[in-house]
């Protein structure tokens, strides 16, 4: 119980600090936040670009992290990942497509294109999840379930890829999605994700029983009196909701969904009911602190986030690989 | 005689089970009939493919039935509803010691799942379920690991640690599903007092066994073969010894030591 609670304490402070960091941090280096908010131009740019997006990738990192937990129970896999489900890959077809449709230059790209693109992509991650639970009629075989969501994941992608080939023009803006990046996030879509994190922070812990539950087996489960089938659609609804909406808002970002649950656990072992909280909390500060890499370590040039999260995570990867087989 | 007085815990009529899908759907139960009486042990023994275990599931309600019905306490199984169920049937999977997905969860949380029938949908646990708990890992001497991940104990201690789990859902009915596996000789002499603690209080046990010796300690025997009920009655008669040597091929053979039987390749 106090390990679980000074967990999360830690983790919020932290997040606070790395924010408040976040707000100095732009293309001119660290600047500290007082400094700027005295100059109204500089605390316009703060106001309105730096402080939605450092919410924004702390939201979008606890929405992945969040559903990362999720997935990992549902599917009573430690190694299941929030995109398994098709969502990803249905994200980014959906916006090669809208991108293709629209004839944009990457350059054309403002603001209102980009709130389309968005809807774009949550439609296609929820379309995708909806063809993966089709395919494997239904969410009562679990296996079934991961076997269809790689097969969308394998086929959108393609399509994807065909659609870049076919109108060579969407290459370069699909390439900013494919990367993800938190640079695009303002405070419509930090809202946006705030509010359906914390629907989904509710579902989940409400539905944190029946992960505990599943984690002796479907059939225990089942002997244990949970009505299985509607609740695990119900943690299928919020893998999908919570991951369409954050890849929607920020592209596609590897590993945090992974990584974010396996940090919790490595320090505190306790049921889902906090697990969840916790790893959202766990993903918030990876993705934060990963933005805040990403726009400092090579100002003013700014690395997308998603390929330091993949280099991190697969870092990160081997090295519980290389624990586990020692 | 007490056995033909007591009333049924469980009855089983007509029962047909065939699993896996389309052309490779094998019937694995064939029009089986079983009672099984309240207040007794009962063990299912029988060879490797038997469906021992799928008797089992089907009798615990975790299986659809192509024909037939399964009675609780007299009443259809299909009409109970599952909490119900829960709270009156509990379910001790095969093999669960060696699943990993709860290694992550500490023992006492894994114990606590078996809580879950009697728990309010968000309700933390009460008072009364932590006693419970902490009664049912001591009675598996598992208390003393309660703060322990899981996944951090040996195949017998985590065998012992989902039969407190088992126990902690205070059940009338109890189906083990080999709850001996794992286990070393002084916990399987544990677990024979365990269980005819609960039967002495009116508790039902049905086990599968692959230890004919312990399963012979029980009180009636369901013998199997090939989805079919070879014997079925008190487990002292000598048809029983007949019928479990003959689905073992004959090649065990039930010898008398003191006043218990013990079973002997031969």
């Amino acid at each position: 119980m106090q390990r679980t609670t000074w967990l999360a304490y830690g983790l919020f402070g932290a997040a606070a600090m790395l924010a408040l960091l976040g707000l100095g941090v732009g293309s001119l280096g660290l600047e500290p936040i007082w400094v700027m908010l005295a100059d109204p131009v500089a605390a316009q740019i703060v106001w309105d670009i730096r402080a939605p997006r450092t919410l924004g990738a702390w939201a979008a990192g606890a929405l992945l992290g969040l559903a990362g937990a999720v997935a990992q129970g549902l599917f009573r896999n430690p190694l299941a990942d929030p995109f398994l489900l098709g969502s990803a890959s249905g994200a980014s077809l959906a916006v090669a497509l809208s991108l293709a449709a629209l004839g944009v230059s990457p350059f054309a790209a403002t603001w209102v294109i980009r709130l389309g693109l968005t809807g774009a992509a949550f439609v296609g991650a929820v379309a995708a999840v909806l063809l993966t639970l089709t395919l494997a009629r239904g969410v009562q075989h679990t296996f079934r379930l991961l076997l269809a969501g790689v097969v969308v994941g394998m086929v959108l992608g393609a399509l994807t890829s065909m659609v870049t080939i076919m109108v060579p023009e969407v290459l370069q803006a699909m390439q900013a999605f494919m990367l993800g990046s938190t640079g695009f996030v303002g405070w419509s879509a930090w809202s946006i994700m705030a509010v359906v994190g914390a629907l989904c922070l509710v579902a989940a812990i409400s539905l944190s029983k029946v992960l505990d539950g599943l984690s002796l087996g479907e059939s225990t489960a089942q002997s244990l009196g949970l009505p299985l089938l509607p609740l695990r659609a119900a943690l299928v609804a919020v893998i999908a909701l919570a991951t369409g909406t954050a890849v929607a808002q920020t592209g596609l970002i590897a590993f945090v969904g992974l990584a974010a649950p396996h940090l919790v656990r490595a320090v505190v072992k306790t049921t889902y009911s906090r697990l969840v909280g916790l790893s959202s909390l766990m993903g918030g500060l990876l993705l934060l602190s990963a933005d805040l890499l990403a726009r400092g370590l090579i100002a003013p040039q700014e690395i997308p986030v998603g390929v330091l999260t993949a280099i991190l995570g697969g870092g990160y990867l081997l090295w519980l690989m290389h624990r586990r087989s020692s | 005689m007490k056995h033909a007085a007591s009333p049924m815990a469980l009855q089983a009529e007509n029962l047909s089970v065939s699993l896996g899908q389309g052309r490779r759907l094998h019937p694995v139960l064939n029009h089986v009939d079983v009672a099984i009486h309240a207040g007794r042990w009962t063990s299912i023994v029988g060879p490797n493919g038997a469906g021992k275990s799928t008797l089992l599931r089907a009798l615990a309600g975790l299986l659809p039935l192509q024909v037939g019905h399964v009675q609780l306490l007299g009443k259809d199984l299909a009409t109970w509803s599952s909490r119900a169920r829960a709270q009156t049937l509990a379910w001790l999977a095969q093999g669960g010691a060696s699943d990993m997905g709860a290694d992550d969860l500490l023992v006492r949380d894994v114990a606590m799942l078996g809580r879950l029938p009697h728990q309010g949908w968000l309700s933390p646990p009460s008072p009364k379920d932590l006693a419970v708990v902490e009664a049912a890992l001591k009675k598996t001497h598992a208390w003393p690991w309660r703060d322990r991940p899981f996944g951090a104990l040996s195949g017998g201690e985590r065998q012992r640690v989902l039969l407190a789990r088992l126990l902690a859902v205070q059940a009338e009915v109890l189906l083990m599903d080999e709850p001996l596996a794992n286990l070393d000789p002084p916990h399987q002499a544990d677990w024979i007092a365990l269980v005819r603690d609960q039967v002495a209080e009116g508790g039902t046990v049905v086990s599968v066994l692959h230890e004919i010796s312990m399963a012979l300690l029980a009180d009636d025997l369901i013998v199997m073969r090939e989805g079919q009920v070879l014997y079925a009655g008190p487990a002292h008669q000598p048809e029983a010894h007949e019928a479990i040597s003959a689905v073992f091929d004959h090649r065990l053979r039930i010898h008398s030591l003191g006043d218990r039987w013990v079973a002997l390749p031969q």
